[in-house]
C-alpha cells in the first residue's frame, strides 16, 4: 500500500490549516437510530426541547424525532438533516421536527415539521424529491407542502 | 440563493396572545428563493380549503384570514425578514469522487490532488459527517469486489482519522461491483469504477 506521498501531502495540507486557525472537524457523537439530523450552526441562545429536558443546542448536537428547537431574541440555528435537508431558524423562533422518517437507500421517507412562530429557511433534500407532500412545514395558520425547494417562512407571534 | 453578508433584524408584533384569539386573522409570509443550479422548484401553501403554488424565484404568500394571498418578493424583502435564518443555513452538502489504481490501495495521482480538496472541505466545517463508499469495476467474482470496495473505503477512512478526523463521524460502506457509474453492469470493465465516493456535510 504505497501512502507515503499521500500522507506527506495531506500532512502539508493540515499543517497549513492549523497555522491558519481551521480545524478538522471536532468530534460528535456517532449517530444511532433515533438520530434524524445534526445541529451545524448555533448563535446565540438556542435550546431543544426533548421530553421533560431542556439542552442547550450545540454544534455537533444529534436532533430526534419530537425535538423542539427554541431561538432566544439573538438566537439562530442551522440544521442538517439525515436526507441533506437543510433547516435554519432566526431569532424568536420555535421549530418542532414532528415526524421524520428516512431510507437512504431508496430515497423514500417523510417529514413533518413545524413553525409556530420566528423565521425557518429551509433548502430541501431527497425527501422532498421523492414524492409532492413527502416534506411538509406546518405554520399556525397554513400547512406548506415543499417539492424540491429553496425557501423562507416567517410566522408572526 | 440569497445574499447573507448582512443580518436582517426583524421587528416582530406583539401578537402571541391575540394569536389564540377565536377570529382573529392569521399572519406570516413564505417566500419561494432562487435556487442554485436553476431546479424547478415549488411551495405548495395551503390554509383551509385555499391553496396557492408558488414557483417562482421570489413568488410570495401572505397568510391572510382570506386565505394565502400572492404576491412578489425580492432579495431585498427576503433578506429583511430572513437574513438571521439565511445566515445560519449549514454548509451544503458536497461529495467528491477518488479513484483507485488497478489492484491495489491507492489512490491516482489526480485524486491524492482531488484528497486535498476534501481536507480542505473538512476544515472548513466545524463539525462534519463523513460517509465514504467504496466501489469496484465490474470484473472479478461478487465477494472478491464487495471486500475490495470496503478496503477501499477503509483506506481513505483511515486517512482521514491520521489526519485527525475522528472516527466515529465516518461511515464506511463497500459496494463491491453492483454500482457501476462508468462502465455497464454486465459490460466490460472501466478504470473509473475504481472509485470510492465521499460525501460531506
Amino acid at each position: 500500500m504505497t501512502i507515503a506521498p499521500l500522507r506527506r501531502t495531506a500532512r502539508a495540507l493540515a499543517c497549513i490549516t492549523l497555522v491558519a486557525t481551521l480545524a478538522l472537524p471536532a468530534a460528535a457523537r456517532a449517530a444511532d437510530a433515533a438520530d434524524i439530523g445534526q445541529v451545524k450552526v448555533v448563535r446565540g441562545q438556542v435550546t431543544i426541547e426533548r421530553g421533560d429536558q431542556t439542552l442547550a443546542a450545540a454544534v455537533g448536537l444529534r436532533v430526534r424525532t419530537a425535538d423542539r428547537i427554541r431561538t432566544g431574541a439573538d438566537g439562530a440555528v442551522g440544521i442538517t438533516m439525515n436526507d441533506d435537508a437543510l433547516l435554519s431558524a432566526g431569532p424568536n423562533s420555535l421549530l418542532s421536527l414532528d415526524r421524520y422518517a428516512f431510507d437512504a437507500t431508496s430515497g423514500k421517507g417523510r417529514f413533518e415539521s413545524g413553525l409556530s412562530r420566528g423565521t425557518l429557511a429551509v433548502i430541501s433534500g431527497r425527501i422532498a424529491k421523492d414524492a409532492p407532500d413527502a416534506m411538509t412545514v406546518r405554520t399556525p395558520s397554513a400547512i406548506l407542502g415543499v417539492r424540491g425547494t429553496e425557501f423562507a417562512v416567517a410566522v408572526d407571534e | 440563493m440569497s445574499e447573507r453578508s448582512r443580518r436582517g433584524r426583524r421587528a416582530l408584533a406583539g401578537l402571541a396572545v391575540a394569536a389564540l384569539v377565536a377570529g382573529c386573522a392569521p399572519t406570516g409570509v413564505v417566500v419561494l428563493l432562487p435556487e442554485k443550479g436553476g431546479r424547478a422548484t415549488a411551495v405548495d401553501v395551503r390554509q383551509d380549503d385555499k391553496s396557492v403554488t408558488l414557483d417562482q424565484p421570489y413568488a410570495a404568500a401572505q397568510f391572510t384570514r382570506q386565505g394565502p394571498k400572492p404576491f412578489e418578493s425580492n432579495a431585498d424583502d427576503v433578506q429583511r425578514r430572513f437574513g438571521a435564518a439565511l445566515g445560519a443555513l449549514p454548509a451544503r452538502p458536497i461529495d467528491f469522487e477518488l479513484q483507485f489504481e488497478l489492484g491495489k490501495n491507492e489512490l491516482t495521482a489526480e485524486s491524492r490532488r482531488k484528497f486535498d480538496e476534501v481536507l480542505a472541505e473538512l476544515a472548513k466545517r466545524p463539525v462534519a459527517d463523513v460517509r465514504v463508499i467504496g466501489h469496484t469495476d465490474t470484473s472479478g467474482a461478487d465477494e472478491l469486489n464487495d471486500r475490495l470496495s470496503r478496503d477501499r473505503a477503509g483506506f481513505v477512512r483511515d486517512e482521514l482519522v491520521k489526519l485527525g478526523l475522528k472516527a466515529e463521524s465516518i461511515e464506511v460502506l463497500g459496494r463491491g461491483k453492483r454500482a457501476p457509474k462508468y462502465g455497464k453492469p454486465d459490460g466490460p470493465p472501466d478504470d473509473r469504477d475504481r472509485r470510492v465516493e465521499v460525501f460531506v456535510r
